[in-house]
């Protein structure tokens, strides 16, 4: 049974790299752009559910994670010359305008200082909890921001990084998301997820069972934001062109938004939900644009597609508080069992 | 194994403990009975490092107990079974008892101590793949026991293991205790219903208003006369 499972899941491995070759092949840039897209938002997703999902830690501090990535994996695989055009007003601090690393180590290094600086972070910030937490973390995203807004010499200040090589291409990004959710997919069914949950569900029993508590939320927090960081970079370098306004807190709440969807707490339905939202985002751009139906002219409003988000957040919220997936997960168990209609061997809910 | 002296613990002004000691020997059952707001859980939360006592002392098999962090309690040999149960609610059964053993790294043992508590709450093993949060409330007391069970305890606490369960059901929550203590666990107690706890105990405290007012075997209390009146109710004892 197990060597079955683990057939399939390399037979959907290979079906998945078999559709991103024929994508490749195929389709137009703005159609690959948007699949790329999806692929960041599922690492986008996959970290920020880790941490609020999983961990049960209410944080808003992601843009600043990808804040971080993004910057550095730019400045690490910026040309010299293009950093000399950018860096107009104020010359650029001497090692870095001349330092440059193949885009891969850029990435890496993205997501390890996001992961330091998550760090830095986390240590004082989770002491506190809930609410507070979230405040706390969104002030610290937006101390990010304004720092890379005013350090013109290392980050351009406001004017921000144009050029940035476009490295990103649909390999790195299904690749990526791919390790992501395996090596996140593979920590939550450790004892370290376990623990996780744990703090989620109950502190004050987790304690008592003789988790760290503080240990494994810092854990959490700053593989969290590894990942915004590698995730940061790949869309700093998908787009090229990043500036500090990117990362105001909407960002963040695009990635709240693909979470809560898809339920907090479930890998299968972060996947799912980053999908929808971000081919749904760029099928309904109709609605930003003006309007005619029979002789009535509706002028166009931009961020009118916004509303249907929001709209739909409400209304999963109210109606449908798990999201799409709940804290569940699609397995190929649940899979087995549906086809066979009998319940699962080990008893309890289909998934 | 486990000894408190002259613990006084304060919240702001008003002292809910006024010089506490009391002692619990290995192997032995040691229960702490006494009304509402006499101090049990006060106690109970300054042994596991939850408030900060004003004075005395807390010495575990000659450790200073202050000293050790509140996740180490468990690597210690002290396992707590929570007031109200605490289960992990959108686990399975099985999950909450593997979290049990988390400070553990011995799997084979892990799995054989697991066979142990399916052989004791056989009730768990049905329900193994059932959310936690969807038990009953004594079930749900039955997996807080084993989960604390998971950790290979040598001092096992509890506190008010019969709050909200049926008499029935209380009954077999006490018959599992007296089994668990037979197989050589030390236990400290920590209960309203009296009549219950010092039917089992082997030693028995009574607390009144932040002291000691009793001390004695389970049964010399049960004879009491002030206990009778004040926890037992002259009717419960009349009818043995």
């Amino acid at each position: 049974m197990k060597q079955k499972k683990t057939l399939l899941t390399l037979i959907a491995i290979l079906i998945l790299f078999v559709f991103v070759f024929i994508a490749d092949q195929t389709l137009d840039s703005y159609k690959m752009r948007i699949l790329n897209l999806c692929a960041i938002y599922v690492i986008l997703g996959l970290s920020m559910n880790l941490i609020n999902g999983f961990t049960g830690l209410f944080s808003l501090g992601h843009a600043g994670f990808m804040a971080v990535g993004a910057y550095t994996t730019a400045i690490l695989t910026m040309p010299d010359i293009v950093k000399t055009q950018n860096f107009f007003m104020t010359p650029m601090m001497k090692p870095l305008d001349t330092l440059h690393v193949p885009f891969f180590l850029a990435l890496l290094a993205g997501g390890i200082l996001a992961g330091v600086v998550g760090y830095l972070i986390g240590a004082p910030a989770l002491r506190l909890r809930g609410d507070y937490l979230a405040i706390a973390t969104l002030g610290f995203a937006e101390i990010i921001r304004v720092v890379f807004t005013n350090t013109q010499s290392i980050t351009n200040g406001a004017l921000g990084l144009k050029g940035i090589p476009v490295s990103t291409n649909i390999w790195w990004t299904f690749g990526l998301a791919l390790v992501t959710v395996l090596i996140i997919g593979s920590l939550i069914n450790s004892s370290y997820g376990r623990a996780f949950k744990a703090i989620r569900e109950d502190e004050i029993a987790a304690e008592s069972m003789g988790i760290n508590l503080f240990k494994h939320k810092v854990i959490a927090f700053t593989i969290g934001a590894f990942f915004a960081g590698i995730g940061g970079g790949l869309l700093g370098s998908l787009l090229g062109t990043i500036d500090p306004l990117m990362f105001r807190f909407f960002l963040t709440f695009n990635v709240l938004l693909i979470i809560i969807l898809g339920g907090m707490g479930s890998i299968t339905g972060t996947i799912i939900s980053a999908i929808i939202i971000t081919i749904g985002g760029e099928a309904l751009r109709f609605l930003d644009e003006s309007m005619t139906i029979g002789s009535l002219v509706i002028p166009g409003i931009s961020g009118m597609r916004m509303v249907v988000f929001s709209a739909l957040l409400m209304i999963v919220v109210i109606f449908f508080n798990h999201g799409i997936m709940g804290t569940k997960e699609f397995t190929w168990d649940g899979l087995f069992a549906k086809f066979a209609k009998k319940p699962l061997a080990k008893g309890g809910n289909k998934q | 194994m486990l000894k408190i002296e002259n613990l006084s613990v304060a919240y702001g002004g008003i002292e809910a403990l006024k010089g506490i000691s009391l002692e619990v020997e290995e192997g032995k059952i040691v229960t702490l009975v006494g009304a509402n707001g006499a101090g049990k859980s006060t106690m109970l939360r300054s042994i596991v490092g939850l408030v900060k006592p004003k004075a005395g002392s807390i010495t575990y098999q000659g450790k200073n107990l202050f000293a050790v962090k509140r996740h180490d309690l468990v690597k210690n040999g002290i396992a707590l079974v929570p007031e109200g149960r605490r289960v992990f609610p959108d686990m399975t059964v099985l999950e909450n008892l593997k979290i049990g053993a988390f400070t553990r790294k011995d799997h084979q043992e892990i799995k054989a101590d697991l066979e142990w508590i399916y052989t004791l709450f056989p009730r768990l093993k049905e329900r193994e793949w059932q959310a936690a949060g969807t038990l009953s409330g004594g079930e749900q007391q039955m997996l807080a026991v084993g989960r604390a069970l998971m950790s290979r305890p040598k001092l096992l606490m509890m506190d008010e293991p019969s709050l909200g369960l049926a008499p029935l059901i209380i009954k077999d929550i006490f018959n599992i205790i007296r089994k668990i203590h037979s197989q050589g666990m030390t236990i400290l107690l920590i209960e309203q219903n009296a009549n219950a706890a010092l039917h089992l105990a082997d030693v028995g405290y009574v607390i009144e208003t932040g002291r000691i007012t009793l001390k004695g075997t389970g049964k010399e209390l049960l004879d009491n006369e002030d206990v009778k009146k004040a926890y037992l109710g002259e009717s419960v004892v009349a009818k043995k």
